[in-house]
């Protein structure tokens, strides 16, 4: 096979696999205050993510590795396009992950409070923000020829990274984000929890699935694009699930949803009819000398064949490490209350936790 | 200001944030691994639970610390598309690769397991629980050494070739990548520099536990806390003799494949036998010979050749080599920069060794630290600043090595003028640089303050161990308790 092929498939694969995994855990980020109405049941839906979240985030230190590895003027061109709104990805995955890791470090309800607003809002920038960049893959960037993004320069400059996101195909990857972040979160909450958060979840699920629906619906007689088709019919498969109250499928289904929708972006612009060489990674507004092409892309056959090994003996441990990860805290959380002293004797002057 | 010289700003900034976290997690990880099986051993013979206690003390300020380190190295990840896409273009199949591989191998590894290991106390068995805090570990020192390896080839390019076509880097073999010799001195290098960090750490929460009275002398908290104390001291010990060893080589190495460096940390103007070492030394600027100078004899020669008479290249005919090399320019770097922050590196880092020194020799076999002794009073005093001398002695490193090898990004290979994104505005370099030090500021805060409460509270009590049926299906207790931390 193809090196080349082959690791714009790896690549896909690792991008796909950071948002399917972070995408619930963004989803409980903003949904855990939402549908969380005391301390214990907002602790209990964060506490589903703790043990996952920072293994799930490293999916996107594989990507984007990935991505350079395999294609360095993809990355390139990708990143330095999009300047500010990585910029403020990156800044936002930080505020989410230590308001996750430093809620349960000091023990009063303002610190659990604050930590969890913070949660919320940069879960929910999260979702819209990714969701735009996503589009932004479909609708391309202005490349010149040498893969760099040179115009739009309004504000003083500080518009050429954001014009990007202006784009019809943005706006509406941002919309999506977020929605599909909100079902995906929600399959995931009603998997993983009990009581009435499990419920609360489940009626979510119902509730916002059907919205996404139509838009997926909408997107596939725009596009055209088969996978589309088949992420909206799994939405519509999530929804029935969960009021079925099937959570395995519901969650399994909106899992594949985002995958597909994932794939649908990634691979928008291949024209499988054309040689692999041709495939168009990153598409230039400004007409097809700007284009970022899978062969020019490429890194050179030694290093492709680098990875290619490392790859094949890592990545598999990787999966399966995590895959147990995820088995040992299988269990459901629950809001219950904490269990009386009898199972661990607390000393007198025990430090609170 | 050039949009230059504010995207190395940024990558400054951010880059020596991040390696305020990098040590503390690199030695936190390997001192919770030692304690947690100290603990091991000891609770199989019979005795206390002491070690294990120290080792969820540690464990905590690990995760604390993990946490920033995670996120603010995210953002090293993704620096060389987003400032430097030029240079992601020439060096990308070197430097993708390296990035990628430390992904799969290392962090992976880390995140997984520091997950593994905080939350599965209770659900694994105790050997397998061990093995988890020593696979973040292993995983920390695996990135180290990759990530060494990519910047180690901006120091000296090694194991590549240059595309005629293209003009780009090529990477030719990954071994000797890794093995490149500026690598093999400067991973324990900087490894033995994040111990420092760490032992130095750990010793001021013992200490300042120990001389805060508030356990009595006969409590276990009080023997943990002296244990914890030497154990950082012999940790920033270790540490010291490590870095000055391997720092020894490094300067040698470093002497042959970049003389123009180890000029510039000496501000050696003329080519000199048996070149002196300055310990302080003042010169106006633009002057190129000192008004005031305290001078070791040829300890420079020493440093840099290994023998006290040899001969050391001046920046003046290094610039004129340069030149006739690679085309007229200015080949050397900034001096009060490369001079200062070398020293600085030495002297601070040496300053936490000696107080890790006294702190061992008052507490001498069973000596006990009394608020009222001598010495004690100044140990308390340094306990503050004592972890920050290690901290600031790794980033003078980190400054004095990368400041002192410009103009180059890729030593005679790639000029750091030339890396630079071409789209970029400095509109957005400037709003990046103030966001991330708005986010980064506040991050800091955050961390200090919750280290304080962390280390304020004292010595955390264990969890129950893991129950004995594994069993599925929903488990209050297991949740609500040790992990209420979430």
């Amino acid at each position: 096979m193809d090196l080349p092929v082959l690791w714009f498939g790896i690549a896909v694969l690792a991008w796909v696999l950071f948002f399917v995994l972070e995408g619930f855990d963004f989803g409980v980020g903003f949904l855990g205050p939402l549908l969380g109405r005391t301390e214990a049941e907002r602790g209990a839906a964060v506490r589903t993510v703790g043990p996952v979240w920072d293994g799930n985030e490293v999916w996107l230190v594989a990507a984007i590795g990935v991505t350079f590895a395999a294609f360095p003027d993809w990355y390139a061109a990708l990143l330095s396009g999009l300047y500010l709104p990585m910029i403020a990805l990156l800044l936002l995955l930080a505020v989410r992950g230590v308001a996750i890791e430093f809620r349960g470090k000091h023990d009063t309800a303002r610190w659990r409070d604050r930590c969890d607003a913070a949660l919320a809002l940069s879960s929910l920038l999260l979702a819209g923000t990714w969701g735009a960049v996503l589009g932004v893959l479909v609708s391309g960037l202005a490349l010149s020829p040498g893969g760099e993004v040179q115009t739009g320069g309004w504000l003083g400059g500080l518009g050429r990274s954001l014009d990007p996101l202006l784009a019809p195909w943005a706006v509406l990857g941002g919309f999506a984000g977020v929605l599909l972040t909100t079902v995906h979160g929600a399959t995931f909450l009603a998997l993983r929890t009990t009581g009435v958060l499990r419920q609360r979840a489940r009626r979510l699920t119902v509730a916002t699935a059907p919205a996404l629906l139509v838009i997926a619906l909408a997107l596939f007689i725009a596009a055209g694009h088969a996978v589309v088709a088949a992420a909206a019919a799994l939405l519509a498969l999530a929804a029935v699930a969960a009021w079925r109250r099937a959570e395995v499928v519901a969650f399994a289904a909106t899992t594949l949803a985002v995958a597909g929708s994932v794939v649908a972006v990634f691979t928008a612009h291949l024209d499988l009819g054309a040689g692999t060489g041709a495939w168009v990674l990153l598409r230039s507004t400004l007409g097809a000398s700007g284009d970022v092409t899978l062969g020019a892309a490429a890194a050179s056959p030694g290093a492709l064949h680098l990875i290619t090994v490392a790859g094949v003996v890592v990545l598999p441990g990787v999966i399966a490490y995590q895959a147990w990860s995820y088995w040992v805290f299988r269990r459901r959380v629950t809001s219950g209350p904490v269990r009386p002293a009898a199972r661990r004797p607390a000393p007198a002057g025990r430090p609170a936790r | 200001m050039t949009i230059e010289d504010l995207t190395r700003l940024q990558f400054a900034v951010t880059t020596l944030y991040h390696y305020l976290f990098v040590p503390l997690s690199i030695s936190l990880a390997l001192f919770t691994a030692l304690l947690q099986t100290a603990h091991l051993r000891r609770t199989r013979r019979g005795g206390d639970d002491t070690y294990g206690r120290l080792s969820l003390l540690v464990g905590k300020l690990l995760m604390t610390t993990f946490a920033v380190g995670v996120v603010t190295g995210l953002v090293q990840e993704f620096q060389f598309g987003l400032s430097w896409s030029s240079f992601a273009r020439f060096y990308g199949d070197v430097f993708g690769p390296t990035l990628a591989v430390e992904g799969m191998l290392a962090f992976f590894l880390e995140a997984t397991f520091l997950g593994l290991w905080w939350f599965g106390r209770d659900r694994l068995p105790a050997l397998v629980h061990l093995g988890t805090i020593w696979v973040v570990a292993v995983g920390t020192a695996i990135s180290a050494f990759v990530i060494l390896a990519a910047n180690s080839f901006m120091q000296n390019p090694v194991a590549y070739t240059i595309d005629a076509q293209t003009g780009r880097a090529r990477l030719g073999s990954f071994r000797e990548l890794l093995l490149n010799e500026v690598n093999l001195a400067a991973f324990p290098h900087t490894y033995a520099g994040a111990v420092m960090a760490g032992g130095a750490l750990v010793m001021a929460v013992g200490v300042w536990h120990l001389l805060r009275g508030q356990y009595g002398e006969d409590t276990a908290e009080f023997a943990a806390f002296r244990t914890l104390s030497r154990f950082g001291a012999w940790a920033t010990l270790a540490g010291g003799g490590l870095v000055a060893v391997s720092g020894d080589v490094l300067g040698k190495v470093i002497t042959q494949v970049q003389p123009m460096k180890m000029a510039a940390a000496e501000a050696l103007y003329r080519t000199t036998t048996g070149a002196p070492f300055s310990i302080f030394s003042y010169a106006p600027l633009g002057s190129d010979r000192p008004t005031f100078s305290l001078e070791v004899p040829g300890f420079l020669s020493f440093l840099a050749k290994g023998s006290f008479t040899a001969q050391v290249l001046g920046l003046k005919d290094l610039q004129d080599a340069y030149a006739a090399q690679f085309g007229p320019g200015d080949y050397v770097p900034w001096i009060p920069v490369a001079f200062w922050s070398f020293r600085l590196m030495i002297g601070v880092g040496m300053f936490a060794v000696l107080v890790a020194a006294a702190h061992l020799w008052v507490s001498r076999r069973s000596r006990v630290l009394r608020p009222d002794h001598r010495l004690a009073q100044g140990l308390l005093w340094s306990v503050g600043l004592l972890p920050l001398l290690p901290l600031a002695a790794n980033s003078f490193g980190w400054i004095f090595t990368e400041t002192a090898r410009q103009p180059w990004l890729v030593f005679g290979l790639f000029r750091t003028a030339d890396g630079v994104s071409p789209g970029l505005t400095f509109a957005e370099v400037a709003a990046s640089l103030a966001a991330f030090t708005l986010v980064y500021g506040a991050l800091a805060v955050v961390w200090v303050k919750l280290a304080f409460r962390l280390v304020r509270k004292g010595l955390p009590q264990l969890p129950p161990p893991a129950p004995t049926e594994a069993d599925a299906g929903s488990d209050t207790g297991s949740d609500a308790g040790f992990a209420t931390t979430y």
